[in-house]
């Protein structure tokens, strides 16, 4: 469930040049605090936790999938193979500074229980995720009729791992239920780059392809 | 011809537990190594292996820990059996433990028969070999005499404890017991504790050896004996344990041995049996009986988290140790729950902690053997805490 299908976005993939970290990455990361502790859920190969690592930051991780484990180990990272929906209620409360879910929200079966679980476990929770209120999918779905596929999400309604898809507006009325306190908020285009317009909310969740938010607990 | 036969093997083994050809440091009574059971063993001797150098800044210095009928030689020819280290595909020259960079040292674990104190070795006090008057030892005695050396070998800091099944469990106390002495851990195989069904087929094993006239009260050296078919059949019915069912089908399935049909008797018809067999006539030829009883013993009597009031984290309180926890999906001796339990412990004690679980079906011996995924998951580990701990790429 947390091999991360989106991690190999076509198009974000493109967004760099060979060897250097995925722009949606890059934005996750500048979200953290150098020299703070990380875990990364459903890590996938390390990629992100290793552009971290080279920021001086102490991070760990999670993976379903054993490939993306063993790949992270050899790496000589710290993960271990779990999932975000059982393993997150083995840790301590305030264990890190930061817990990241990058591309892998959707996937998970029970996600209120997971972005909770982020906030206990660390004092910030960075999440990420495809934003399904795109006006492209909105298209799809209102012309086509069909469940919508995209270049970042090809696979078919009966295939995908991605169980809970949801906009950026449903995403933030997640937040208010489970009161977190949205520090910041990115909606990236289809090649992962940061929409830096200054625009309402509305106008994101038609035009951002993915959004990453930086969140807090509510004191 | 037997007899004569008999004799030599017992000279030979008794040969090996005093005078091993291997390095040998020895602990006078004014250093007595204190047991868990309350008594202090005194003279002691260790036999140890080493691979590789020391650097100046004596940082690089990894403690393998051998496994229940593993010893000393990990990487080199064995004196008795003449056959390759139980361990050379890991490490050597170029290997995942590179003894370019590192310096590997093995000691043989007390209570073992290459040439650390065990009940093979002579009672100074009776000019016997100890049999059953050798103290019981526990993993945390084996851990401390392994410390006696390193002190010996004036190695404060150790940059990693390597070790599979019996040699995890001491990988696990080390880390335990000397947290600022092991700067990464690699239990491989392992757990924290035995399992009742580990302690009955170790239980079964025993009583195979003391079935065996020839065991005599555990006084077979003195008496010229030796428990061969006791401790053959122990070596059978624990080597099962080892293997997977799928692994054994594999190898041998419903063949007969050198036959197209079954002989009708209880001749060894089938491969298996005859594998089997050839495991426990060979074992014997190298280990001693008593040592046999005296581990497993030690291995049954492991309980990590019973030495912290029942909390495992409590074991690993606080911890700088990097770990790495491997375990394989077809080994039901250790099974990958009990290295979560690992990690979840680690976990809750806000450890830097690697796990995986490697899909194999060579069962619990797959640490032993050809496993790629092992290979590069441990030079990768290593790999990074040399890195961290300043060692040169």
């Amino acid at each position: 469930m947390l091999n991360r299908p989106q991690r190999d976005l076509t198009m974000a993939n493109t967004a760099r040049a060979p060897g250097a970290a995925r722009v949606d990455h890059l934005v996750v990361a500048e979200m953290v605090a150098p020299g703070s502790r990380v875990l990364d859920v459903g890590c996938g190969d390390g990629e992100l936790l290793r552009l971290l690592e080279l920021r001086g930051v102490d991070g760990r991780g999670i993976e379903l999938s054993r490939e993306g484990v063993n790949d992270s180990v050899a790496k000589g990272l710290a993960v271990i193979q779990g999932d975000a929906d059982t393993d997150l209620a083995d840790y301590p409360d305030d264990a890190f500074d930061y817990v990241i879910l990058s591309q892998t929200l959707q996937a998970t079966r029970k996600p209120r229980e997971v972005v909770e679980h982020m906030l206990r476990i660390g004092r910030h929770a960075v999440v990420s995720f495809p934003n399904f209120g795109h006006w492209k999918i909105r298209l799809k779905l209102l012309f086509g009729g069909q469940m919508p596929r995209t270049n970042n999400l090809p696979e078919t309604w009966y295939a995908t791992p991605n169980i809970h898809f949801c906009t950026i507006k449903d995403f933030r009325q997640l937040c208010g239920t489970v009161g977190a306190k949205m520090e910041k908020a990115v909606a990236l285009n289809a090649w992962g780059k940061p929409l830096r317009l200054p625009a309402p909310w509305w106008f994101w969740n038609l035009i951002g392809e993915q959004a990453v938010f930086l969140l807090s607990r509510r004191k | 011809m037997a007899e004569a036969r008999l004799k030599t093997d017992l000279r030979d083994r008794v040969g090996e537990a005093e005078t091993p050809h291997s390095h040998v440091v020895s602990f006078g009574p004014d250093k007595p190594l204190k047991l868990d059971a309350g008594v202090e063993l005194s003279p002691l001797q260790i036999a140890y292996q080493t691979y590789g150098t020391l650097n100046a800044a004596r940082s690089n210095a990894v403690l393998i820990c051998h496994a229940l009928t593993g010893d000393q030689h990990v990487a080199n020819l064995h004196p008795v059996t003449g056959k390759p280290g139980w361990w050379e595909t890991m490490v050597g020259p170029g290997k995942p433990i590179d003894t370019d960079r590192y310096f590997a040292i093995c000691p043989n674990v007390v209570g073992a028969c290459m040439g650390t104190t065990g009940p093979a070795s002579i009672n100074v006090r009776t000019g016997r070999p100890y049999g059953l008057e050798f103290p019981v030892v526990t993993i945390r005695d084996i851990v401390r005499a392994q410390a006696m050396l390193l002190d010996h070998l004036e190695i404060d800091s150790l940059f990693a404890v390597a070790g599979g099944s019996m040699g995890g469990m001491q990988v696990l106390q080390w880390a335990a017991s000397y947290p600022d002495r092991v700067f990464a851990a690699l239990p491989i195989a392992c757990a924290t504790r035995h399992s009742a069904q580990n302690i009955a087929f170790h239980e079964v094993g025993r009583q195979a050896v003391m079935a065996d006239p020839d065991w005599r009260d555990g006084r077979y050296l003195a008496e010229g004996t030796n428990p061969r078919r006791g401790l053959a059949v122990a070596r059978m019915a624990a080597h099962i344990t080892y293997l997977s069912d799928a692994a054994l089908h594999r190898k041998f399935g419903r063949r007969f041995q050198d036959r197209a049909n079954p002989t009708f008797s209880f001749d060894a018809d089938f491969e298996v049996e005859s594998y089997l067999r050839h495991q426990g006539s060979s074992f014997v030829e190298r280990f001693d009986a008593n040592s046999y009883l005296y581990l497993t013993r030690a291995m049954d009597y492991f309980d990590l988290a019973a030495d912290y009031g029942g909390i495992l984290a409590e074991a690993f309180r606080g911890t700088k140790t990097r770990f790495c926890v491997i375990s394989f999906t077809s080994d039901w001796l250790f099974p990958t729950v009990e290295s979560r339990a690992i990690v979840h412990a680690l976990n809750a004690s806000s450890a830097r902690v690697s796990f995986a679980e490697i899909v194999t079906d060579k069962g619990h011996d797959a640490f032993l053997l050809d496993e790629p995924e092992l290979f590069a998951i441990v030079r990768g580990f290593l790999g990074s805490a040399g890195a961290a701990r300043g060692l040169p790429g």
